[in-house]
């Protein structure tokens, strides 16, 4: 995989087929799917719940303005990623362009995606810390890697807005 | 995110109780009346400083966590990493103290980013 910034936008070529997927994942990843952990993390308490009354508040005013702002950003990755569609099953490498003015909703949509994996599988500090963890074994493997490799592109684009 | 006001969460800090009618001049000259506000709320309320306290979160990156700080606060790159340091050392900082208002919109804010942001009111 290669990755270059470019005027306009963040170019990620040599994608294998396995990348290509895990970045197909991102849109479905960041959905909690009724995972209460998950659901909790995203949609954080605003003050100690003896705050009853603001975090009432915030439950009927606040949160469905962020539902939509992270369904924004989901959906507009998810239009990104369709240059990825067609021929799932060739092997061959794709390219993937990641418009400039979209680098702050795939920021919010990696973002998503790592916070909800990591609640959905409880993984410790440590865990987390591991970067030397293969991909190739149990399925906690594996969402372990997708989110160093979501972090790896979140660090890239971090890098590209600070110029 | 927006800035705009809500109903509810974030009008407490601006209304305090009023006494007699308000009178408002528009751009147009004309005069409006207003009539006064009955809602009241202690002293306590409105007065006493609320805290917005970052929390420890594995999964943020460090740099993702600087440049909110930078973004939400206006804090220069230096000041945004010493309390991204501290809140990751320490498990917590706290960012910014003040109203009510302005309190609850930068942790909504910092929600929008996915920090783990509370408001807290000094005691």
């Amino acid at each position: 995989m290669e990755i270059c910034r470019h005027k306009d936008h963040i170019e990620i070529s040599e994608l294998d087929p396995f990348l290509a997927e895990l970045l197909r994942q991102i849109p479905a990843s960041a959905s909690p799917d009724g995972v209460l952990a998950a659901e909790q993390r995203l949609f954080s308490s605003p003050a100690n719940r003896k705050e009853t009354e603001l975090c009432a508040e915030w439950k009927v005013y606040v949160e469905p303005e962020l539902r939509r702002l992270f369904q924004s950003a989901t959906e507009t990755v998810a239009a990104d990623l369709e240059q990825l569609n067609g021929n799932e099953k060739s092997l061959a490498n794709r390219t993937l362009r990641i418009p400039a003015k979209h680098a702050d909703a795939w920021l919010s949509a990696l973002n998503q995606a790592r916070l909800v994996i990591a609640a959905k599988n409880n993984f410790t500090e440590g865990e987390l810390g591991d970067h030397l963890r293969s991909p190739i074994g149990s399925r906690r493997d594996l969402s372990l890697f997708q989110i160093n490799f979501y972090g790896f592109l979140q660090e890239f684009i971090l890098r590209d807005l600070g110029g | 995110m927006s800035r705009e006001p809500r109903r509810g969460v974030g009008c407490r800090a601006q209304s305090k109780e009023t006494e007699g009618t308000t009178h408002i001049l528009d751009e147009t000259g004309s005069v409006t009346t207003a009539e006064p506000t009955t809602e009241t709320h202690s002293e306590e309320d409105i007065d006493l400083p609320w805290q917005v306290v970052v929390h420890n979160d594995p999964v943020n990156l460090m740099s993702y966590v600087t440049m909110v700080f930078q973004r939400v606060f206006g804090y220069p790159r230096e000041k945004a990493e010493r309390h991204m340091l501290e809140v990751h050392h320490k498990g917590h900082s706290v960012l910014w103290a003040g109203m009510r208002e302005p309190a609850e919109l930068y942790v909504q804010q910092l929600h929008g980013y996915l920090l783990l942001a509370t408001l807290e009111k000094i005691s």
